[in-house]
């Protein structure tokens, strides 16, 4: 047991530190909270990529770095913790070089990876529909197999990163004549074949979030195909558990706690600092003991990852426990700004740069993609706790 | 980073988690509950002869000189199986203390007996005001011709009426400063003025402990003369996250009974596991008890290892007190009425796990460690 990080660990994360304190004094970005899914910046991933920390743990014949799940971890909590503009790479890089990895053809690795690593290739995910969210199974996009191509009808939503994206991962039904959970199969398909629309969708926070993509008669190349046809569902399912690490919610809104923490330690009431009013005291207490267990969550998620398993259930626990957490420390920062919560980024007299406010406003979606806290639960109770369905 | 416990502890757990079910099934808990000594001397000395009792004492005071986190995964298993006795209080109370800051003649004098199982050690600490803090010590030891003259009374000392030798913080001189002029002294057997009452409690075996002119030598000074609020509170720390273990293994053992009841239990014409509301209840409280076993490792990691550790433990005990009556109020839902029926078992879990919030310092004592360590 050793509940601490190796000095080379250690040393790697000031690396980390020290490129993005030099982005930042540069005036390259501005941190925002939700920058690791909002903000596009092509410059900054081709920047990050000539450090080589895209496909940070991928093997090196792929041109990867070969390094630990930690490590990952530790370049990604420096990321999120500074608000960088890491959204181009990030799905790709999260989760859709390890499916390609682990169901991808000796072709497709050498082929895709490469351009993952290299910060050229962006890869939007579409897994949503109208009709199927939580349940998933039931997408009725569908990919029938004509000759050397898949003839593909049907739509996405709450596509991520749709606009700005040069590749789709798909999850499309290639057999309509068996149960749902068992005709369903993997793709990943360039943006810009002919048939393929997108309509964006704006978030309660204004910001374009995501995006509605149609797929009208779209002709996608067979080895477009990840893994078996037929056997995405239970890929899927393996990529969802690295898309549910929760890190990305409870790191992205450290600088909300940091800056509630701030305002609590400045800001004066009837005379009295905020900070030592007993009650106030209290709740940031509270979100500091909340914060460390979010962290101790995520940390074992990386870890099972750096034992060669799937953490499907330590991935729901972190996720559903982070975005649980995000929204309270919000809805928290919000109360103690009292009248000032109301102040939008852009506002004059805006506390905390809206941080508070952008975060409040955001957090109510983040319980729901990528699985929602229900489904999370159901995926603990039934498949880790073995309770019958 | 590595949370995985090593092939020796998982022995050692598996051990322990053998021995305890067969020793202490809840027939066998029930009748101790209900005896006034709250243990049984045959089983001590077995657990002595397995070396539970020297498990973390060096092999030279006739130990076992294993770590803190062999001992803390130890006291876990004993919380999952609600064992009854002194042996927190020997070890954490007495052994850890005595091994700490006693002289090299107190530790050959107590350590051996103790690892063999010859000695049953406590701490009376609390007083009957109630609050834990060292201007709340009340109880006055006065220098008289090479001895000291103990006055007083402690309240809340786990098993003193079956412990034959104890550890007692007093106040030996006036300092306003706080921290400053509280001396421990180890008094043996029982001595002239000393009277002990068991009271009636929620869980443990908790006594009244009254010092009226009890005389103690000088050489039963533990530690520095004046300086015994610093050791109360290293003594406090350790004992939070051992308490910890215990509550973890308590915890897991109540979600493990759950879980199995909403599996077996019908209604409706199938498992009451298979409604989403009681998979979400279990979910719930799956996560709490992780949340407890991650933070307790991570303390009792850090403190085995002689790092700092403060901030750890404060928040291992912050959320194991956050959690405690969410797990108990979700179990207990979970089962109905039968969870209330002194016939079934939960209730001895459901006394301990609430006797162990209440016990040693509270959530207040570490929001105030956690206030002054937030950025």
């Amino acid at each position: 047991m050793d509940f601490r990080i190796t000095k080379a660990q250690e040393e790697f994360r000031k690396e980390v530190n020290e490129f993005l304190k030099k982005e930042l004094k540069e005036g390259l970005w501005k941190p925002t909270i939700d920058a690791w899914i909002m903000t596009y910046d092509p410059a900054f991933t081709k920047r990050v990529a000539a450090k080589g920390w895209i496909g940070l743990t991928w093997p090196k014949e792929y041109g990867g770095q070969g390094r630990s799940a930690i490590d990952r971890l530790i370049l990604t909590e420096e990321m999120l913790r500074y608000g960088a503009p890491a959204a181009c790479h990030w799905f790709a890089d999260r989760q859709i070089g390890g499916s390609i990895l682990k169901y991808g053809t000796e072709q497709q690795k050498k082929e895709l990876l490469p351009q993952i690593i290299k910060g050229e290739m962006y890869v939007g995910l579409g897994m949503s529909e109208p009709e199927a969210g939580s349940d998933l199974a039931s997408l009725k996009t569908q990919a029938i197999k004509q000759g050397d191509y898949y003839v593909v009808n049907g739509q996405k939503t709450w596509t991520s990163g749709g606009t700005y994206m040069n590749y789709l991962y798909l999850l499309a039904r290639t057999d309509t004549n068996v149960p749902k959970h068992r005709g369903l199969s993997e793709f990943i398909i360039p943006k810009n074949l002919p048939g393929i629309t997108t309509r964006p969708i704006h978030d309660i926070t204004g910001n374009e979030a995501w995006n509605e993509t149609f797929f009208e008669n779209v002709k996608v190349p067979k080895d477009c195909l990840i893994g078996k046809e037929n056997d995405g569902w239970r890929q899927v399912m393996e990529q969802l558990a690295f898309e549910r690490s929760g890190m990305e919610r409870l790191l992205a809104n450290y600088p909300v706690f940091e800056g509630i923490v701030q305002f609590a330690r400045e800001t004066k009431s009837a005379g009295k600092l905020l900070f030592d009013d007993p009650s106030i005291r209290q709740k940031l207490v509270q979100l500091k003991v909340e914060f460390e267990l979010g962290r101790l969550f995520m940390y074992r998620v990386a870890m099972v990852i750096d034992e060669g398993r799937s953490p499907e259930w330590e991935a729901s626990m972190s996720k559903a426990y982070s975005t649980t957490f995000e929204q309270r420390l919000a809805a928290v920062a919000l109360e103690i700004l009292g009248l000032y919560g109301q102040l939008a980024p852009e506002s004059k007299r805006a506390k905390l740069d809206g941080l508070a406010y952008h975060s409040y406003l955001s957090s109510k979606g983040y319980s729901l993609q990528a699985g929602t806290t229900e489904i999370l639960k159901n995926i603990l109770a039934t498949r880790k706790l073995g309770l019958p369905t | 980073m590595n949370l995985s416990f090593s092939e020796e502890q998982e022995i050692l757990r598996k051990t322990a988690r053998d021995f305890l079910s067969s020793k202490f099934p809840k027939t066998v808990v029930k009748e101790l509950e209900l005896s006034d000594s709250g243990y049984s001397p045959e089983i001590w000395n077995e657990m002595s002869q397995l070396g539970w009792m020297g498990l973390s004492l060096p092999e030279k005071y006739g130990g076992t000189g294993m770590s803190f986190l062999d001992q803390a995964l130890l006291i876990e298993e004993m919380g999952r199986a609600c064992m009854p006795g002194p042996y927190f209080s020997t070890m954490i109370f007495g052994a850890y203390p005595i091994l700490d800051f006693g002289t090299e003649q107190q530790k050959n004098k107590y350590l051996p007996e103790i690892a063999s199982g010859k000695t049953i050690l406590t701490l009376a600490l609390i007083e009957p005001e109630g609050r834990l803090a060292s201007d709340a010590i009340e109880t006055r030891a006065a220098a008289n011709a090479g001895n000291w003259i103990i006055n007083g009374t402690k309240l809340f000392v786990p098993d003193a009426h079956i412990a034959n030798c104890l550890l007692c913080i007093t106040r030996t001189k006036d300092i306003i400063a706080s921290g400053s002029g509280l001396t421990i002294f180890i008094i043996e057997e029982d001595r002239k003025g000393m009277s002990k009452t068991l009271l009636k409690s929620l869980a443990e075996k908790l006594c009244e402990v009254t010092f009226a002119n009890v005389n103690v030598p000088e050489d039963n000074v533990l530690g520095q003369l004046n300086e015994g609020w610093n050791m109360v509170n290293q003594i406090l720390n350790r004992a939070v996250v051992a308490k910890c273990c215990e509550i973890l293994g308590m915890a897991q053992q109540v979600l493990d009974m759950t879980v199995q009841y909403a599996k077996d239990r019908k209604q409706f014409d199938r498992a009451i596991g298979s409604f989403q509301i009681i998979q979400h209840y279990c979910a719930d409280m799956f996560t709490a008890v992780e949340g407890i076993r991650l933070s307790t490792y991570q303390a009792a990691w850090r403190l085995s290892e002689g790092l700092p550790c403060i901030e750890e433990i404060a928040i291992a005990r912050a959320w194991a007190i956050q959690v405690i009556e969410q797990i108990l109020g979700l179990s207990h839902q979970i089962h109905g009425a039968m969870g209330s029926a002194i016939e079934y078992d939960l209730h001895y879990y459901t006394r301990r796990m609430k006797a162990s919030e209440l016990t040693l310092r509270n959530a207040d004592f570490y929001s105030e460690t956690l206030a002054q360590a937030i950025p």
